[in-house]
C-alpha cells in the first residue's frame, strides 16, 4: 500500500522521472511556456497579465531597488530559522516515533490528518499566540514544513529492511552502533526526500506568514502588490520565487540522487 | 557435554498470542547434537520451523523451553561470540562498497585497520570477489551479493556458521557451484556448519548429516548420515549413493509436505 | 478498535483536557486560545447560524468543483504524459518545485479572467490539486506490472477494455492516493483563496471572525472545518482500507 508519503508529489516525481532530464528538452519546454505566456498577454491584456519582457524588466527594477536586500534578508532570515527548526525537530520526532511500531501506528493517522488540514486556518491561532512579527512567520513556516519531515523520517525508520537489523544483532552490535552505522545510512535516502518536501513547504509557509503578519519581506511585497493591483510586481515576484524554488529544488534533487546512488531499489 | 560443539535439548518455541491469532507452537521439542566441524543440513516442508530453529540457535530468539549449549555455554536470547549467520534475504548494505561491507563487522568490533584489510582481502580473494572490492551491491548480481554476505560473515572467523536458505534466490546451476564454494570454505575454516535448505539435492550433496523436520510444530523425524568423504564436490551427484540419500529424505518428507500444504490453505 | 486506536483516543482526550485546564486556570491567555468547551459552543453557534451554513455550503461546492475538475484533468494529464515520456522528463524539475510557490498570488489574474465569483477560487483549488493527481496517476501507470500488460495484449483487448479492466484496477491504489491529495489540496486552495480575498465561504468567515475579535466564532469555525475535513478523510481512509484488504487478500 503506497503510504501517503510515497505518493506525495515531490517524491513521486522522483520515481517517475528516473533518468536525468535532457537539457535540450527542458530548454524547449521553457521556451514553449514563455510563448504561451506571451500569448496569454495578448489574449488577456497587459494589465491583467504582463508580458514576459515587462515582468523581467520589473524584476530587474525590484532587485536593483535599495530596499530589496532588506526585504530579501527579512524573508531569508525567517525562512532559514523555520527550516532549521522544522528539519531538526522533525527528524528527532520522526526517529522517536519510528523507533517503535506502536508509536508509529498511534501517531500516523494524527499526522496525516494534520497534513491534510488547510494550515492557513491555523493562521489566526498562530497570530494570537505569537503576535505580529517574525516569530509568527517562523511558526507558520515550521507548521507547514515539520509534518512531512516527521512522516518521511518515521516511514524511513519503519521501512528499514528487517534483515539489516537482524544482521546487526547477529554481528552483536550495540544499540548505538546499530543506530549510527545501519539505521542512519539505511534510512537516509528517504529522510532526505522528506527534507526536500519540508524545504518547499517551509518556504511556502514562511511566505504566507509574511503575507499576513509582516510589514517587511517578500511576502509583504507580494500582498501589497496584490492589493494595489500592481500585477507587474506580482508577476515579477512570482517569477523570482519560481526561479528560486526551482534552483533549490534542483540542488536538493541532485543531493538526493547522489545519496540514492547506492540504493538497490528506488 | 563431551565434544559436542552445539547441543540442543528439548528446545521448543511457542509464539505468544497476538491480536486475532492464538499462540503458535512453531518448533520442537528438538534434540540435536552437532560435532565440531560437522556439516549439518536441515530439510523440512514450508513453515515447519526451520528458520525459527536457526533464530533460536543464533540467539536471535529465545527458546520457550529447553536448553541450547554452544561450546559448553548456554545460549539464552543473546548472540554469542563465534557464531556467524547468513540470512535468506540479501543483507548486503547498499551504501557500502563490497570491501567495506566485508570489513563492517570487524571494524565495529574495533579490530585494527591493518588487520582488517589483511583479513578482508584474504577472504574476498578466497571467495573470488576481490576484483569487485570497490563495487557497490547495486552493481553486483544476486549471486555475488549472497557471496558477499557469506564473505562478511566469514571474515569474523565464526566457529559455527548458520545459513538460512542462502542460495534460495539463485538458479540451480549457480546453486551447485555455490555449494562447491561452501564446501571449499568449510574445509579451509574447519567451522561447524548448519545449513537450512528446502532443496533435498543440496542437503544430500553437501552434508555429513541431514536432519529431516516434520511439519509444524517442527521436530526431527529422521537423521540421515551420508558418509561422504571430506574432499567432495558437486560431482558426487552422479554416484548411486546420492540417489539413495535423496530417496530416503523424500520418503521421510513426502507425507510431511502434504500435511504442510494442507495446513497452509 | 485496535490497541493503537485506544491509545490515540486517550492521548487526544488527555491533550484536550490539558488545554481546557490550561485555559481555565489562566496559563494561556484568553485572548489567544479559548478552552475547548467554549470552542464547541462556538461551533454550535456557527452551525445554528443560517449565514454560516450558507458559507459552508458555498465552500463545499467550490471544493467539489475543484475536486471534480482536478480529478478529470489530472487523470487525463497523467495518461497523456505517460504516453509522452520526453515531455514528462522535461517537466520533472518544474513539477518538483511547483508546490513551493504560493499559487494564489495568481488570484487577481483569475479575477480578471473569470470575474468576481466562485471561479477564481475553484481555479486556485484546481491548480493546487491537479498536479498531485497527475503525479500519482503517472506513478500508478508506471507500476502496472508488465505481465498484466502482456496478458491484455494476448487476450487482444480493445483500448477501452484495456483502460477499464486493466489500467483502472491495477493503478487504483495510486489513483486513490491522488484523489486523497486532490481532496486535501482542493480544501487548502479554496479556503486559502477565501481567506485572502473573498466575501463569502468558510475561509472568509474565519477571517471575518478574527478581524472582529470574535474568538469564540473563529475557533468554532476552525473546529467545524477540522471536523469536516477529518470526516471526509476518515471516509476516504475507510474506503481505501477496504479496497486494500481485498487486494491483499485479507
Amino acid at each position: 500500500m503506497p503510504a501517503l508519503q510515497d505518493a506525495d508529489p515531490l517524491v513521486a516525481m522522483e520515481r517517475t522521472g528516473r533518468r536525468d532530464t535532457p537539457r535540450l528538452d527542458l530548454a524547449l519546454l521553457v521556451v514553449g511556456l514563455v510563448i504561451l505566456w506571451q500569448a496569454g498577454t495578448f489574449l488577456l491584456g497587459r494589465e491583467a497579465l504582463p508580458s514576459p519582457l515587462t515582468t523581467l524588466a520589473k524584476l530587474a527594477t525590484i532587485v536593483g531597488d535599495e530596499d530589496f536586500p532588506r526585504h530579501a534578508w527579512e524573508t531569508g532570515r525567517a525562512f532559514l530559522t523555520a527550516l532549521v527548526i522544522a528539519l531538526l525537530a522533525g527528524l528527532a520526532a520522526g526517529l522517536a516515533l519510528g523507533a517503535s511500531r506502536l508509536s508509529g501506528e498511534v501517531a500516523e493517522p494524527v499526522l496525516t490528518a494534520l497534513y491534510s488540514i488547510p494550515k492557513i486556518t491555523l493562521y489566526p491561532v498562530i497570530l494570537l499566540l505569537f503576535g505580529l512579527g517574525i516569530s509568527a512567520k517562523i511558526a507558520f513556516g515550521v507548521i507547514h514544513g515539520i509534518i512531512p519531515v516527521i512522516l518521511f523520517t518515521m516511514n524511513a525508520v519503519r521501512n528499514i529492511r528487517p534483515v539489516y537489523l537482524r544482521s546487526a544483532r547477529a554481528m552483536r552490535l550495540t544499540t548505538a552502533q546499530t543506530a549510527a552505522t545501519i539505521i542512519v545510512p539505511a534510512a537516509l535516502p528517504e529522510i532526505v526526500s522528506g527534507f526536500r518536501i519540508g524545504f518547499a513547504l517551509t518556504l511556502l509557509g514562511t511566505l504566507i506568514g509574511e503575507m499576513f503578519a509582516s510589514q517587511r519581506g517578500i511576502g509583504y511585497m507580494l500582498v501589497k502588490a496584490m492589493e494595489t493591483s500592481d500585477t507587474a510586481t506580482v508577476m515579477a515576484l512570482a517569477l523570482l520565487l519560481v526561479v528560486f524554488a526551482t534552483l533549490s529544488s534542483a540542488a536538493l534533487l541532485w543531493l538526493d540522487r547522489r545519496l540514492r546512488r547506492h540504493a538497490l531499489t528506488s | 557435554m563431551s565434544a559436542d560443539h552445539l547441543r540442543l535439548t528439548g528446545v521448543t518455541r511457542i509464539y505468544p498470542p497476538v491480536e486475532g491469532h492464538g499462540a503458535v507452537h512453531a518448533l520442537g521439542p528438538v534434540d540435536l547434537a552437532l560435532r565440531q566441524g560437522e556439516f549439518f543440513s536441515v530439510v523440512g516442508p514450508s513453515g515447519c520451523g526451520k528458520s525459527t530453529l536457526l533464530d533460536v540457535i543464533a540467539g536471535l530468539a529465545r527458546a520457550s523451553a529447553g536448553t541450547i549449549a554452544f561450546e559448553g555455554r548456554t545460549i539464552a536470547g543473546e548472540v554469542p561470540d563465534g557464531i556467524g549467520v547468513v540470512f535468506q534475504e540479501d543483507a548486503s548494505f547498499p551504501w557500502l562498497s563490497a570491501f567495506d561491507n566485508a570489513a563492517f563487522a570487524l571494524r565495529r568490533a574495533g579490530v585494527p585497520e591493518a588487520e582488517v584489510r589483511e583479513r578482508v582481502t584474504h577472504t574476498l580473494n578466497f571467495m573470488g570477489l576481490m576484483s569487485f572490492a570497490g563495487a557497490f551491491p547495486a552493481q553486483l548480481s544476486g549471486g555475488m551479493r549472497q557471496r558477499l554476505c557469506i564473505a562478511r560473515t566469514l571474515v569474523t572467523r565464526p566457529r559455527l556458521l548458520l545459513l538460512d536458505e542462502p542460495f534460495g534466490a539463485l538458479d540451480q546451476q549457480t546453486r551447485l557451484l555455490m555449494g562447491d564454494e561452501l564446501l571449499k570454505l568449510w574445509r579451509e575454516t574447519g567451522a561447524t556448519i548448519l545449513l537450512i535448505t528446502h532443496s533435498l539435492d543440496e542437503a544430500a550433496l553437501l552434508s555429513d548429516r541431514i536432519g529431516v523436520m516434520s511439519a509444524r510444530p517442527g521436530v526431527f523425524i529422521d537423521l540421515v548420515e551420508t558418509g561422504w568423504p571430506r574432499q567432495r564436490d558437486s560431482r558426487i551427484v552422479s554416484q548411486a549413493a546420492f540417489g539413495e540419500v535423496t530417496g530416503r529424505l523424500w520418503a521421510a518428507l513426502r507425507d510431511q509436505s502434504i500435511k504442510a500444504l494442507a495446513m497452509a490453505s | 478498535m485496535t490497541r493503537a486506536g485506544w491509545i490515540r483516543l486517550f492521548l487526544i482526550a488527555a491533550a484536550l483536557c490539558l488545554l481546557e485546564a490550561a485555559c481555565r486556570l489562566g496559563y494561556v491567555s484568553r485572548d489567544a486560545v479559548i478552552p475547548p468547551t467554549v470552542m464547541l459552543q462556538g461551533t454550535w453557534r456557527a452551525i445554528a447560524s443560517e449565514e454560516i451554513r450558507a458559507d459552508v455550503l458555498l465552500t463545499l461546492q467550490n471544493v467539489l468543483l475543484s475536486l471534480g475538475l482536478s480529478l478529470v484533468a489530472g487523470t487525463a494529464g497523467g495518461l497523456l504524459l505517460h504516453r509522452t515520456p520526453r515531455l514528462r522528463r522535461a517537466l520533472d524539475p518544474l513539477l518538483a518545485s511547483y508546490y513551493a510557490v504560493p499559487t494564489f498570488v495568481f488570484y487577481p489574474l483569475f479575477i480578471v479572467l473569470f470575474g468576481l465569483n466562485r471561479w477564481p477560487l475553484v481555479a486556485i483549488g484546481f491548480l493546487f490539486a491537479v498536479v498531485a493527481v497527475i503525479i500519482n496517476t503517472l506513478d500508478g501507470l508506471a507500476r502496472i506490472p508488465r505481465a498484466l500488460v502482456r496478458t491484455a495484449a494476448v487476450m487482444r483487448l480493445t483500448r477501452a477494455q484495456y483502460f477499464v479492466h486493466i489500467i483502472l484496477p491495477a493503478a487504483a491504489p495510486w489513483l486513490f492516493t491522488g484523489a486523497k491529495f486532490a481532496v486535501a489540496y482542493s480544501f487548502i486552495g479554496v479556503i486559502a483563496g477565501e481567506f485572502v480575498v473573498s466575501g463569502a465561504g468558510m475561509g472568509h468567515a474565519i477571517a471575518f471572525a478574527y478581524n472582529s475579535f470574535d474568538n469564540r466564532m473563529m475557533y468554532g469555525l476552525i473546529v467545524l472545518l477540522f471536523v469536516l475535513v477529518g470526516g471526509i478523510n476518515t471516509l476516504l481512509w475507510t474506503w481505501e482500507r477496504r479496497l486494500y484488504a481485498r487486494l491483499a487478500g485479507r
